[in-house]
């Protein structure tokens, strides 16, 4: 049986030449992101933002009538303006309100507003089923922010100190930039599509910090095995060398997550659509960084052959002179 | 590398198949099939976002406790300085500020003050609950510590969680889970729950029930107004009574606080057939009760519930057996609702609902059902895939793949964890990644090959050259996931659990399982080329 090979054998496309434009395209992109999170603003879930999701089914019922859901509801007094939306099936809905000013240091105002939500819903649609309720009032809401901030920027740190520790303070800085490459552009296309951020995007994005790594260690760890054996070779040449011979498994680890993940994403639960979304998003960025932003940063940084040298330790020179090399 | 004695064999299969037999009382619940009761049957627990139930976050407010103290103190002080011997005049007495002050009427008392109030300062703990200061002699003011705030907050909490429990226990619902979070939340679970506002109102009602005698002696245009004669203060009529809207006059001090209840029922009115909640004193309750409506016969007292006035009816006569009825326009589920909230003891504390997260159980179900379709569809993508890139050495992948959820599910299950709706994409996810380790394996070994290397040293380099990056790859996944783990809460912890315990499972079975077999195979079959 012949085995199908995705990426034929001995490639050797010229990766680093373009390094220059890449790395001017990923920077703009970069400040792009930021500057649309910081004009237009993520789309805050009730997760982030407070106030309620409310899904709901129309039992017995081809089609939910949005528009006039959105009046009864919008009609509320002390209620804002809901989104009103298909959520899955076209009879079921999900109606997110967010807290009105007023809401302002009452932590019992969210749980009066679903109050109010689900008795006029059920007053005036006997057919409807209240499927889920999420509440979250503006104290909450803030709390959320304020720790999945924290929680973002430690994965950073932690897994960027781990690699400068395993590796070499370039290799540490070069992680720590194509994660921060990779967050930055997630984040930027949740506000350009103004997707719905909440605490399950965060998750995602702890997930891709974490896979998005994988791909970069393991160009990472072949460039440091290349840096020992091949002493003389120019560092652009030998990081061309090293994405090239770890680009059959680059390829492929992200079609193996990809074809996992999109028939979630097509078949799933509505309710892990955006997570699932936003890890799907994450491994094209992350593949994308690991050959563009990790490897060529290095050459920046100044790693040599000779990075590796003072470190060797007793075991791996005893190693290398047993496996006859250099 | 590829040396397996015996043992080692036996040690890794036994290991294997005890976390998959774990697993199977799990997955013959999906398709409804009982595991006998006799074996010991670890489960996946579901979480409340796929079993449907309800999350709900209790709050405090910390101020409310520390005004409760203060009002407290004030009525303790009053009766130390009235009960000396001689009695010590006070007037001038103000909590503003968060701050008990008084003044002595007479200067010389400051050191009978002092001394009588030293014990109620330093409070029975280790550490002192107020600090008490003299002003020119002759003013006295008690200011809260911090600890002693603490303490108080802490006490208040606690006596909550109980009366929550309680509260939830009447309910008869299955395994509640009921937790203090961090100084002033209580976290209730509380799954297939059908009706979570009746929860809700259970859990939102303090039910501190008082009978207060009502001021007769207030002028109706000054209540109207909220102004109240010395010694007594305004009280609303409770939303839903005929007099919404109204308030009467009541005395402070002499009335009678509802925690001292035995048991309180609903019942319905034999005269009017309205939905009352019976009530039923202890002992000491009983003859304060009768005292109070002897002493008051045709006089009016109010029942205040909440700090709002329930009704106000008037004693005809003498009540002295400690049994009495509240009637306040109640419906029979209003009523019942009381009667257990008064069963239950007075919330020491408001409690507001800062979060709800609650799901249907059909919701749950539909999500059950479309995620394990999603993830069936996405693992034979991944199986087919492997198989046609690598060939046996993909089959050896989908074997340590298949083997790999199942163990996953098996160790969840014993170590009786969570799965949530995220922890289906958990499991989604660790199937996509899980051949990772695979990939590299035997990308490496085709490339040691295409060197020149013979079999055995190209598998052996491959497993061992890989190795590094596969450990790292899977420490700095470690890392996000604690870190998710810590910052997430109910379903997001479980997505973090499944990709934590993924990680040693699919390190154990993709690359020490698969090169077992690989070692075997090669051992077995002596191949002299691989095609890969």
């Amino acid at each position: 049986m012949r085995l199908l090979k995705l990426v034929p054998d001995d490639t050797n496309i010229n990766f680093l030449k373009w390094r220059m434009p890449f790395y001017v395209v990923s920077l703009l992109l970069i400040a792009a992101s930021w500057a649309l999170v910081f004009t237009q603003g993520l789309n805050y879930g009730v997760d982030f933002a407070g106030g309620q999701e409310i899904r709901a089914t129309f039992v017995g019922q081809e089609e939910a009538d949005i528009p006039a859901i959105r009046r009864t509801v919008g009609g509320l007094q002390d209620v804002g303006d809901p989104v009103v939306q298909r959520f899955g099936s076209p009879n079921e809905v999900s109606i997110r309100v967010k807290l009105p000013p007023e809401a302002e240091g009452n932590p019992g105002f969210a749980d009066r507003m679903t109050r109010t939500i689900t008795d006029a819903l059920q007053a005036q649609y006997p057919s409807i089923r209240i499927d889920g309720v999420d509440s979250v009032s503006g104290k909450v809401s803030g709390e959320f922010r304020e720790k999945a901030a924290y929680a973002l920027l430690a994965a950073m740190l932690a897994i960027a100190m781990y690699i400068w520790v395993r590796f070499e303070w370039q290799f540490g800085v070069g992680a720590l930039f194509a994660l921060f490459h990779d967050v930055s552009l997630t984040l930027g296309m949740f506000a350009l599509f103004q997707m719905e951020f909440s605490l399950q995007i965060i998750a995602a994005i702890l997930a891709i910090i974490g896979y998005s790594l994988n791909d970069t260690i393991v160009v990472y760890d072949r460039i440091r095995e290349n840096l020992k054996k091949f002493r003389k070779m120019p560092l652009p040449e030998l990081l061309d060398l090293s994405v090239n011979e770890t680009l059959a498994r680059t390829v492929m680890t992200s079609l193996t997550l990809l074809v996992a993940l999109i028939p979630l994403l097509l078949f799933g639960p509505a309710s892990l659509f955006g997570l699932v979304a936003a890890i799907t998003l994450g491994i094209f960025v992350g593949t994308y960084s690991s050959v563009y932003m990790a490897a060529p940063i290095l050459i920046w940084l100044g790693v040599t052959s000779r990075s590796f040298v003072p470190q060797e330790g007793a075991a791996d020179r005893q190693e290398r002179i047993a496996r006859g090399e250099g | 590398m590829l040396e397996f004695p015996r043992w080692k064999k036996i040690w890794l299969s036994g290991l294997t198949l005890l976390a998959i037999l774990a697993a199977l009382p799990s997955l013959l619940s999906v398709v409804n099939v009982r595991w006998p009761s006799a074996l010991p049957d670890p489960m996946v627990n579901l979480g409340l976002d796929l079993a449907g139930g309800s999350h709900i976050l209790l709050e405090a407010d910390p101020d409310e406790v520390a005004a409760l103290r203060l009002e407290n103190a004030e009525e303790t002080v009053r009766s130390l300085m009235r009960d000396a011997e001689p009695r010590i005049r006070i007037g001038d007495l103000s909590t503003a500020n968060g701050r008990l002050s008084f003044m002595l009427e007479n200067g010389s008392d400051v050191d009978r003050a002092r001394e009588l109030l030293l014990p109620f300062v330093n409070g029975t703990g280790m550490t002192r609950e107020w600090d008490l200061s003299v002003l020119d002699r002759s003013r006295v003011v008690l200011t809260p510590t911090e600890d002693g705030l603490g303490t108080a907050v802490a006490q208040a909490m606690d006596s909550a969680t109980e009366v929550v429990r309680r509260r939830i226990d009447e309910l008869g619902t299955r395994e509640p889970t009921i937790i203090q979070q961090g100084d002033n939340r209580i976290v209730v679970q509380v799954p297939g729950l059908e009706n979570p506002d009746q929860l809700k109102d259970l859990l939102g009602q303090t039910a501190a029930l008082e009978f207060k005698l009502v001021d007769q002696t207030a002028l109706p245009s000054d209540v109207a107004q909220g102004i109240a004669p010395p010694g007594s203060q305004i009280v609303p009529y409770a939303a839903g009574t005929p007099f919404e809207g109204q308030s009467i006059a009541v005395r402070r001090l002499g009335g009678i606080q509802g925690d001292s209840l035995v048991n309180a029922q609903q019942t319905f009115d034999q005269q009017n057939n309205e939905a009352v909640v019976s009530i039923e004193f202890d002992q000491q309750g009983a003859s304060r009760f009768a005292r109070l409506t002897t002493e008051n016969v045709g006089k009016p007292f109010a029942i205040i519930l909440d700090g709002e006035v329930l009704s106000a009816p008037n004693i005809n006569e003498p009540i002295r057996g400690g049994a009495a009825q509240i009637s306040g326009s109640f419906t029979a589920e209003s009523a019942n609702a009381l009667a257990i909230s008064l069963r239950s003891g007075a919330l020491p504390v408001d409690l507001a609902v800062v979060e709800e997260r609650t799901v249907g159980p059909d919701l749950g179900a539909d999500s059950i059902r479309k995620g394990l379709l999603a993830m069936m569809i996405g693992s034979v993508a991944v199986i087919v895939l492997m198989i046609v890139s690598y060939g046996r050495f993909g089959v050896y992948a989908t074997v340590a793949l298949v083997l790999n959820v199942l163990m996953l599910l098996g160790i969840m299950a014993i170590m009786g964890t969570t799965l949530t709706l995220p922890g289906i994409a958990g499991f989604v996810l660790t199937i996509g990644a899980a051949v990772d380790a695979n990939v590299l394996i035997n990308e490496r070994i085709r490339e040691e090959r295409k060197r020149g290397r013979r079999v055995v040293a190209a598998v052996e380099n491959g497993y061992k050259e890989a190795s590094r990056a596969i450990y790292d790859a899977n420490v700095t996944n470690f890392i996000a996931g604690v870190l998710l783990f810590l910052f997430g809460s109910g379903p997001i912890r479980g997505f973090a659990v499944v990709l934590i315990i993924g990680l040693f499972t699919s390190v154990f079975t993709a690359v020490t399982l698969t090169r077992m077999w690989v070692a075997g195979w090669l051992r077995k079959a002596r191949p002299t080329d691989l095609n890969i």
